[in-house]
């Protein structure tokens, strides 16, 4: 997918002035915390299960290439193939080899964040097959031609009405006069468009949430079902993922899912969670004759042993999101890239590089809740300040900004200096400020007073108050 | 494609800053997973009694609209099949997995009942699967694939009904999990295991609960609480006794 992540300033502002959005980022924002909130309340042990699953990850990923030869094994042992991609492009070559190899025309697909990062399915689409989105809101925005605004909830950013413009448009054989109010009547009409499109589809591609290394599984958690029909009916089921998908035993993968739907929904565990070992077994009556898994790294080898290797026991529960009061502000889009609010702040530099996602990690408030809700502990606003860190050594961030900071920091490092200043400066404003109490606008700091007063300082700094009161 | 996996193995040790695990490591790496030690296991199901988590199961699965019918015995299960079927207006017209754990079930009682054994198609409207377990924790049915027990029945039509037997009923994953093998077995996995938590869902339009998205509308369970049967024959005998 083509990155707009350089134009975050431009795309927030669109996002605040836009109506629909912010009609529909009032009912998320509220929704999910509220339901996350209940669900932990239920469940004792939530807390001891979030340090586990942190344990979890962390052993796996300080021994990860362990455990995907392990994985890669038993997989294979089962009847499965596994594809290794170093890159977007060896990962979309690999599926479109094993599309090619079957003579597939038309592929069904299951929400996958791997296969949005890898821009699957226009490259399909530019190869002459036709990928069918299923997971509701994956469809209606393949039917609108954009790119997910969520990571577990791809249509977030939609009111009804507008679904149901979209589906007119688009569902053109149906009745005009149909009614098309609800959203019950707009869900029967998706499966009921859908259902033969599940029944025809020669590939079915869906993603992994976790992959088990003992075993050689893959696992998948949805609500709708259409992971299930998709990787159950046609001859081949393709899984898309990515390597720090692995864990060691389905006893950690049971831990890690005890903590993610409750972090993603609420839900006390999806309706459905599905373990797939290989291809059909012999005296089966259904399932894929063959199973594939493209094991997709993507910068994500280089992320171990940085200051961002803890963002890869990241399970893409969206808890950062649904709690990140910038992403509730702007929307998903505004991040340019397939991975939105902090959890996007901190991958999308690293997979696509700081030049072009320099924006991100700066589009937060550090208010901590991002921290405080994520179910395997990542410290996600310290790497956001890796991130700034990076970005200035970098020099990548706007000079008056690059400049005021060494002045300041010049004048910190000696405090006799700092302290004259300090005292001067609160003068100078509490004199300039009297009468009002505050600033309409101030030099060098426009970016501060456009959208908000500066309240003027009382006339003496807070050291010579403190100074004053020791004597 | 082995250089590529090559590549990101010596990518992944080159960032950690080692080699190949060596042998000390590999001993320990070997032995956590042969341990399959379990992680913090909540209380709420692994504290209770097998009455209390029977009861458990079912309020957890009504929790998230799977409805839930009690027999007690086997007789009563194509009974209580045909009277959910006539209560939700659906035809009498079942596809069933062939699985021999069903046959145990008197349906020649109930002759109008029409059954097909096998895999369902496009057109079955209603199927009738038996389960591995039945996880109280959270109200969840565990299904497992094989040659009798077809992985379609579960997805494709839009009613699904499942057999449970009290004596299914686990508090927790993990020892839904044990069932599929001895302890200390390797564990050779069915092709599919199914996790079934309520009938299908999505929330993608302003996060309205919508049931029936793709798979099943509706999820009925029959649970055989045969146990429950001998309690009360128990309870019955005893009152017998104290009258004489
Ligand atoms: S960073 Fe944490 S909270 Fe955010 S999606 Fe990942 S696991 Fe969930």
């Amino acid at each position: 997918m083509l990155a707009t992540s350089r134009n975050f300033k431009a795309n927030a502002r669109a996002g605040l002035a836009d109506d629909n959005l912010q009609k529909a980022l009032a009912l998320a924002r509220t929704g999910f915390p509220l339901r996350r909130s209940l669900a932990v309340e239920r469940l004792p042990e939530f807390e001891a299960l979030r340090e586990s699953g942190r344990s979890i990850k962390d052993h796996v990923l300080a021994h990860l290439d362990f455990y995907l030869e392990l994985y890669e094994s038993r997989a294979v042992a089962a009847g499965g193939k596994v594809h290794w991609a170093s890159t977007a492009q060896e990962a979309c070559a690999a599926v479109l080899q094993i599309c090619r190899s079957v003579g597939a025309r038309t592929v069904t697909k299951g929400k996958s964040m791997v296969a949005e990062e890898v821009g699957l399915n226009d490259f399909l689409e530019a190869n002459g097959i036709t990928p069918v989105e299923t997971d509701l809101g994956e469809y209606i925005i393949q039917l609108r031609e954009e790119p997910p605004s969520h990571i577990i909830a791809p249509a977030i950013h939609l009111i009804k009405e507008q679904v149901a413009e979209t589906f007119r448009a688009e569902h053109s054989a149906l009745d005009p006069a149909r009614p098309l109010v609800e959203p019950r009547q707009m869900c029967e009409e998706a499966r009921a468009m859908l259902r033969p499109r599940f029944l025809a589809a020669d590939v079915g591609i869906t993603g992994a949430n976790f992959l088990v290394a003992e075993t050689g599984s893959s696992i998948i958690v949805t609500n709708e079902g259409n992971g299930d029909l998709t990787q159950t009916l046609p001859r081949v089921h393709i899984v898309m993922t990515s390597i720090e998908k692995v864990v060691p035993t389905l006893e950690d993968a049971v831990t890690l899912m005890r903590l993610l739907a409750r972090s993603a929904t609420g839900q006390e565990f999806s309706s459905y969670t599905t373990v797939s070992t290989g291809p059909r077994q012999p005296g089966d009556l259904d399932g894929p004759e063959q199973y594939h898994v493209v094991l997709l790294d993507n910068g994500r080898s280089a992320l171990l042993g940085t200051d961002f290797q803890d963002m890869l026991r990241c399970i893409r529960c969206a808890a950062c999101l649904n709690h990140c009061p910038v992403y509730a502000a702007v929307g998903g889009h505004a991040y340019g890239w397939v991975y939105p609010g902090p959890m996007g702040a901190v991958l999308t530099p690293s997979l696509i590089g700081i030049e072009e996602a320099g924006h991100l990690p700066n589009a937060s408030t550090f208010c901590g809740r991002c921290e405080s809700v994520c179910p395997v502990k990542i410290p996600l606003p310290k790497m956001m300040r890796h991130w700034r860190e990076r970005e200035y050594a970098q020099k990548l961030s706007p000079p008056v900004y690059r400049t005021g900071l060494s002045v300041w920091s010049w004048v910190a490092r000696r405090p006799a200096l700092y302290h004259a200043f300090a005292e001067l400066a609160s003068r100078v404003l509490g004199w300039a400020g009297r009468g009002r109490g505050r600033f309409r606008s101030l030099p060098l700091a426009n970016g501060w007073t456009t959208v908000r007063d500066m309240p003027a300082p009382e006339g003496r700094s807070f050291h010579s108050l403190w100074a004053e009161r020791q004597r | 494609m082995t250089q590529t996996r090559e590549r990101i193995l010596a990518g992944i040790r080159t960032s950690l800053g080692r080699g190949p695990p060596d042998a000390h490591t590999l001993a320990e790496l070997r032995s956590r997973l042969a341990a399959r030690r379990r992680n913090v296991i909540p209380a709420r199901a692994a504290a209770l009694d097998e009455c209390d988590r029977v009861d458990l199961f079912v309020a957890m699965a009504e929790e998230v609209q799977t409805t839930v019918a009690r027999v007690v015995s086997p007789a009563m299960v194509p009974e209580e099949i045909a009277r959910y079927l006539a209560a939700e207006n659906l035809a009498a017209e079942i596809v069933a997995a062939p699985d021999p754990g069903l046959d145990a079930i008197p349906w020649e009682i109930r002759p109008l009942l029409r059954i097909r054994r096998g895999r369902a198609g496009a057109d079955d409207k209603v199927s009738l699967t038996a389960c591995h377990a039945a996880i109280a924790e959270t109200g969840t049915l565990m299904l497992i694939s094989g040659r009798h027990t077809p992985t379609t029945l579960n997805f494709l039509p839009e009613t699904h009904i499942v057999i449970v037997r009290r004596g299914q009923v686990v508090a927790t994953y993990e020892d839904a999990m044990d069932r599929l093998c001895a302890e200390g077995a390797s564990r050779p996995l069915p092709r599919v295991i199914n996790f079934i938590t309520g009938p299908s869902r999505t929330a993608d339009i302003e996060q309205h609960i919508e049931l029936g998205a793709h798979g099943p509308r509706r999820l009925h369970i029959v649970l055989l609480d045969e146990a429950q049967a001998t309690e009360r024959v128990g309870e019955d005998e005893q009152r017998g006794a104290g009258g004489q």
